[in-house]
């Protein structure tokens, strides 16, 4: 990366200093940073979506991209249709963009309800695909890992903490006597939990900010 | 005092949390670093690998991850390069391969390889930003080459050299995912190890490691490097120095002034507790 009082630098600077200064207070360059961030991130969204989506996945392989007098490497779909005979697998692309363009009916208040069909389909077939494999990682996996012998205080830890934690959040009997006190040190796991997460997340966030105050002294600036 | 203590306006914290960050930029200390089992395991996985081995890293970040996650991805991508072996990149952020790129560059610049830099589709290749999320990965299970029919520099990719005889999880040796949300380890876990066996370790940034343990314990993660700490160690153990050591010491400032402020925060609560009543 390019050091020193360089346009891209001095503004990618001015931009960061504008942000923090909310830490202050709220003021009017961090109004100025905020609007254009979301701004940029728009622009830069539609750009990637239509490019890395839209153009290769769609038009390319329908072929809409060589009707328009571009050339992707390939003819689409539909050349291959018309000029050859034959139906290329490719074809299946024009229920995508079916789907795509009954998504935007939302706009319409008058027929938005056929935006309902293509957000059922991406939910029927998001939740085909991560129903096995959930089960198998997230519950299978897991429950074998935990059936383990009390060899060792690790192994102790991991047990005692997986059942105290699922007793606490079992709702089906009045956390009294036996199951109230077996509830409460699985609320000291949680406890442990979230502050060791409270505690990565701090780390995390302050990691930003480093990097933040590196950029400004080091390679705008100069100083280290 | 303990009253105007618990009155303090915390724009003065910001100011002493700030300081404590940009001071050590401007000392010369090295601070000991002790390696943490999770990651010693994934350098350990790196080290099992024989030179010309195949492993493909995935670039799932973007710049703000950045601090945390280059400079885990820059001391693997040397220590990869050093003991030859084949790095094949991809990235399911579009900016990852951008920082694959970067990484690269900080490799190449390094004084140890000047002589002998990284050459492409020799050492390594950047087959770019994918969008699909985890249908990327469950993609690669079948095919990497109908995946990303195109590298990042727009060359076929079955035209590659390094591509050919590769076709799927089978061929790669090692994955090392550095992540920084969706999609990112989870996934990689989920399609990746769940329904191909791959191999995986990954490097995440601090805020989602602790979501990645149980994954560790299970055996379905082999590795985890978990924030600036881990990348540090990660330098330490791979004898490359950089920025995620430079940066841990930093952090570590940061954390003695929160504790520091965590402490005077309760003596004057419970110094001011019964006035109060």
């Amino acid at each position: 990366m390019e050091t020193g009082f360089t346009f891209a630098n001095t503004l990618a600077a001015l931009l960061t200093i504008g942000i923090i200064s909310f830490l202050w207070k709220d003021n009017l360059l961090y109004k100025i940073c905020e609007a254009l961030f979301v701004g940029v991130s728009a622009g830069y969204w539609f750009v990637i979506l239509y490019y890395q989506n839209l153009l290769p996945k769609l038009f390319d392989n329908l072929g809409i991209t060589q009707i328009f007098g571009g050339d992707p490497g390939e003819p689409g779909a539909l050349q291959v249709l018309f000029n050859e005979g034959r139906a290329d697998s490719r074809l299946l692309y024009i229920f995508a963009g079916i789907l795509g363009i009954m998504l935007l009916m939302r706009l319409l208040p008058n027929i938005g309800w056929i935006a309902r069909w293509p957000i059922a389909f991406t939910v029927g077939t998001t939740a085909g695909l991560y129903f096995v494999s959930y089960f198998h990682s997230n519950a299978m996996a897991q429950l074998e890992s935990s059936i383990i012998p009390f060899t060792s205080f690790n192994n102790i830890i991991i047990v005692v903490g997986t059942v105290t934690g699922l007793i606490y959040f079992y709702f089906s009997a009045e956390r009294k006597g036996v199951l109230g006190g077996v509830a409460n040190v699985g609320i000291w796991f949680l406890m442990i939990t979230f502050g060791a997460m409270f505690g990565y997340t701090v780390m995390s966030r302050m990691s930003l900010l480093i990097g933040r105050f590196d950029f400004i002294f080091a390679t705008w600036l100069g100083l280290v | 005092m303990f009253e105007k203590l618990l009155k303090l306006d915390r724009r003065v914290i910001f100011i002493f949390i700030a300081v404590a960050l940009i001071t050590p930029f401007f000392l010369d200390i090295k601070q000991p670093m002790t390696v943490s089992p999770e990651v010693r395991s994934l350098y350990d996985e790196f080290e099992k690998l024989k030179p010309g081995s195949k492993v493909l890293i995935s670039f799932d970040y973007d710049p703000p991850s950045a601090p945390e996650l280059q400079p885990m991805a820059v001391a693997m991508l040397k220590y990869c390069f050093a003991k030859d072996l084949k790095v094949y990149i991809i990235g399911l952020w579009p900016q990852g391969p951008l920082q694959a790129n970067l990484a690269v560059e900080a490799v190449k610049a390094d004084e140890h390889f000047k002589d002998d830099p990284p050459q492409y589709d020799v050492d390594y290749v950047n087959l770019g930003f994918m969008s699909g999320n985890e249908v990327v990965i469950k993609s690669i299970g079948s095919d990497i080459r109908r995946t990303f029919p195109r590298d990042n520099l727009g060359n076929p990719t079955h035209e590659l050299e390094m591509m050919k005889g590769v076709t799927n999880y089978s061929n790669f040796d090692l994955i090392f995912n550095l992540s920084a949300g969706y999609p990112g380890t989870v996934e990689w876990v989920l399609f990746a190890v769940g329904r191909f066996n791959a191999k995986l370790v990954a490097g995440n940034t601090a805020v989602q490691s602790p979501g990645m343990y149980p994954y560790l314990n299970s055996g379905q993660l082999l590795g985890l490097a978990g924030g600036l700490k881990a990348a540090a160690e990660l330098e330490d153990l791979a004898q490359y120095y950089g920025r995620g050591t430079k940066f841990m010491l930093s952090q570590s400032f940061a954390h003695l002034t929160i504790i520091l402020f965590i402490i005077i925060g309760n003596l004057a609560y419970f110094a001011t507790r019964g006035r109060n009543r």
